[in-house]
């Protein structure tokens, strides 16, 4: 599923046109990015978290040509799977 | 600061011509959709934002760290998510 399917999904279910459905989807993604970009962690209940880890910079290889790199500090969001989300992925049929 | 549900719903209201109850409603069936879709085992892709992957894993031999005992893990299915690289450069600030 993407982003357009899942607004088409969630106007059906609230009966709204899809220009609301697109707007608020956007806002929440919005919210999201937001706090994830102030270093923030997001804790939703039943879905999951998000934190973000932040690396020092260390010296790596390009894998390509064997040379060493310096590789710059940098932060990466992490998700973890909620319990109740965890448990009914796995439980699904293939 | 942790960004919870009760933020999401907040944003919402604020943002869009919604009642309280209409905003709560776009958040829980925004994750609705997005878990149904996990739970029957399909990737959610959200452009900007990231991708959510049903993987499975494949039974191996594990240990119980405490005791050393040898054991079987079960396959069973998780969910990962790979943040797009538009999340990525919001989080770094570039």
């Amino acid at each position: 599923m993407n982003k357009s399917e899942l607004i088409e999904a969630l106007a059906e279910e609230m009966h709204v046109p899809l220009r609301d459905a697109s707007s608020a989807v956007t806002t929440i993604l919005d919210a999201m990015g937001d706090a994830l970009a102030n270093g923030e962690s997001i804790e939703i209940r039943g879905f999951g978290s998000f934190v973000v880890k932040e690396y020092d910079s260390y010296f790596g290889r390009n894998p390509k040509t064997g040379e060493k790199i310096k590789v710059k500090p940098k932060k990466l969001p992490f998700f973890k799977v909620g319990k109740e989300l965890k448990e009914r992925v796995n439980e699904s049929a293939d | 600061m942790t960004l919870t549900k009760a933020d999401l719903v907040q944003k919402v209201y604020q943002n869009h011509n919604f009642t309280k109850a209409q905003a709560a409603e776009a958040v829980e069936a925004f994750l609705r959709i997005a878990k149904k879709c996990l739970n029957t085992g399909e990737d959610l892709l959200i452009s900007g934002f990231g991708k959510f992957n049903v993987k499975k894993k494949n039974a191996r031999r594990g240990r119980n760290p405490q005791t050393g005992d040898e054991l079987i893990l079960e396959a069973r299915k998780v969910v990962t998510f790979k943040p797009s690289g538009l999340l990525r450069s919001r989080i770094n600030g570039d």
